[in-house]
């Protein structure tokens, strides 16, 4: 059944609904959830090979992170340039928008295509479309925890 | 068997980002998760329950960016340790700094060398 136009506004207004809901493409979530799982792990597997390779560098545990995550975002940032990182996160979707790599993605995507608004109010200011979001959540989260410890530790 | 743990439970964290986002038809965007995974890790991280996880899988718990509000977290208590009130302000963002910088120079360099596909 479609929309049955005798009936009143909201029972319309109900079926329309749930007619759009049948007709739209249902992403196959089964298949979405393994290539996320796979990539991910492939990801987060790259940035423990890195990991442990800065350790037998010598790094301290904090630096050898650091510098981990310092790689993949060059990395995500190269691939967003060249348009291939787009590609990857098509099947891969969360597998790589997850990790740090979905962050250094977000940058340079939403700079990208401000190219043309000028270096100030375009690339400047849209770096920090998303980025700037979980910079404040984070911040704020970890602010709390700091000012919790220092209070009642 | 760290790199096995790695591949294990950074795949199912991001199998979780990728829920989320199908379950809920694409409400909650790539921007919702990002700054979802930051806070819960930030969250967890102040409960105690995300340092656990890092020592069973290292990157795969660190490179999610739950792992990145673990360090924001962990820069903040770490502060308080060294400076007390001032280290709650400056133990973020130093513990962070190394990936916010790469991330802000490398995200400008690429943002103009590089032109949108299509």
């Amino acid at each position: 059944m479609r929309v049955d136009f005798t009936k009143p506004a909201g029972i319309q207004r109900k079926q329309y609904r749930d007619f759009v809901d049948r007709i739209s493409p249902k992403p196959n979530v089964l298949v979405n959830v393994i290539w996320a799982f796979l990539v991910g792990g492939l990801v987060t597997t790259i940035g423990q090979g890195l990991l442990t390779l800065f350790l037998a560098a010598g790094l301290p545990v904090l630096e050898a992170g650091a510098m981990t995550a310092v790689v993949l975002i060059f990395i995500a940032a190269l691939l967003t340039g060249l348009g291939v990182f787009d590609d990857i996160a098509k099947y891969a979707g969360a597998g790589v928008i997850v990790p740090i790599t979905g962050f250094a993605n977000s940058m340079v995507a939403q700079a990208m295509e401000a190219r043309n608004e000028g270096l100030v109010l375009g690339v400047g200011a849209r770096l920090f479309t998303i980025a700037g979001p979980v910079l404040v959540f984070g911040i704020v989260v970890a602010w709390f925890a700091g000012l919790f410890y220092f209070l009642f530790r | 068997m760290i790199f096995a743990m790695a591949f294990v439970v950074g795949g199912l964290i991001c199998a979780v980002g990728q829920l989320l986002m199908d379950l809920t038809n694409h409400k909650v965007t790539p921007a919702h998760i990002l700054v979802g995974f930051v806070t819960a890790g930030a969250a967890l991280s102040a409960l105690g329950l995300y340092q656990p996880l890092v020592e069973l899988a290292g990157a795969g718990a660190l490179v999610p960016l739950s792992g990145f509000g673990h360090i924001l977290t962990q820069g903040a208590i770490r502060g308080v340790e060294r400076d007390g009130l001032l280290g709650v302000f400056a133990g973020p963002l130093e513990a962070a700094a190394a990936g916010i910088t790469a991330a802000i120079v490398f995200g400008y360099f690429f943002a103009i060398l590089f032109r949108p596909k299509g």
